[in-house]
């Protein structure tokens, strides 16, 4: 077991007192490695809430710079950052908030030649992007490499989450074995989205980290959660793991990465999908 | 018939429609797009214009929701 320094004692007390983290739980978050792939309006909280727990390790990537109309919700950027790679802002806020984090960014879009490389050292990943194209690619990349990870995804007043262990449970192909065509779903930035929905759900996405790092508690696994906030309705559906699945089915038809066609709506929307 | 609807039990005008049928009945917005449960087990979507629900079975309609980052 880890000597805590005095200062780790105090700083980490509440999860120290709590039973199912304890010292062995916080230790494990000390050591452990987590990437968030997007520092926007799930990234925002799920990176804060995960640097406060003390991951030892948090890799973020993201190729955007900050703007204006992202401080509405992306809570990690503040109004002197427009203009920043989010990276760079991002990584600033975590270590004024936990010094010891060893913080890794990556200034890039995940594209399926880099993808593989950069989520190799992680324990877990999150995956916090806005596009289709980005969150098939992470699933595709965790499932292939057999590395856990949390999708999410927000629009308006209403967001849905699932983890998903590779091998073990349900994965994104297997509820949805395509990305939708271009167009067909409305993004974030031509829907709009409540900010306080990307906290909901970026926090729920830390939590799901948290509890694979400390092994509390049961993983949100086989299930969808998605909540309606409008109603303030939560529900969490049972999902079973797709014998068609194209991924990891009985007969899987994808076997090596590829990049889906990103959704371009129009040029801007092309790289600001919420 | 009675169906439970995305966890509501509900009374439906109809009697065995297919999936596709169920989405138009229960208005979903872009149904091609919508992946359905129903009883737990994924429906695929070729299946949709020929599966047919029975009485009392459970079916989840699921949406693509693609925001989160930018």
């Amino acid at each position: 077991m880890i000597d805590f320094t005095e200062e780790q004692l105090q700083r980490y007390s509440r999860h120290i007192l709590l039973a199912g983290v304890g010292v062995e739980g916080q230790a494990r978050l000390l050591a452990s490695k987590v990437l968030i792939i997007g520092a926007g309006g799930l990234g925002s909280p799920a990176a804060l809430y995960l640097a406060a727990a003390g991951v030892g390790t948090l890799g973020i990537a993201d190729a955007d710079s900050v703007d204006l109309t992202n401080l509405q919700r992306q809570i990690i950027h503040f109004t002197k950052d427009v203009g920043r790679p989010k990276v760079e802002s991002a990584k600033e806020k975590i270590l004024a908030l936990n010094p010891e984090t060893t913080v890794n960014t990556y200034h890039v879009f995940v594209s399926a030649d880099t993808i593989g490389d950069i989520i190799r050292d992680y324990d877990f990943v999150i995956d916090a992007t806005d596009n289709f194209a980005a969150k098939f690619l992470i699933n595709d990349a965790c499932v292939l490499a057999k590395k856990p990870f949390s999708h999410g995804g927000i629009l308006r007043f209403t967001g849905q989450t699932m983890t998903i262990l590779p091998g073990v449970s349900a994965c994104y192909r297997c509820v949805f074995p395509a990305p939708p065509p271009k167009n067909a779903v409305p993004s974030c930035s031509q829907a709009g989205v409540l900010g306080g929905i990307a906290g909901m759900l970026g926090t729920i996405q830390a939590v799901e980290a948290v509890k694979f790092v400390t092994k509390a508690g049961t993983l949100l696994a086989d299930a969808m959660l998605t909540f309606d906030a409008q109603l303030m309705d939560f529900r969490k559906i049972k999902i079973r793991r797709n014998p068609n699945c194209p991924l990891c089915g009985e007969h899987p038809t994808i076997t090596e990465l590829i990049d889906e066609e990103p959704p371009v709506c129009d040029l801007k929307a092309a790289h600001e999908g919420d | 018939m009675n169906l439970k609807v995305n966890g509501v039990e509900k009374t439906i005008a109809a009697s065995s429609p297919t999936i596709s049928e169920l989405l138009v009945l229960e208005k979903v917005e872009m149904p091609e797009y919508v992946s359905v449960q129903i009883n737990g087990a994924f429906a695929q979507s070729k299946d949709f214009g020929t599966s047919r629900v029975a009485e009392n079975d459970e079916v989840d309609f699921l949406y693509f929701m693609g925001g989160g980052s930018r």
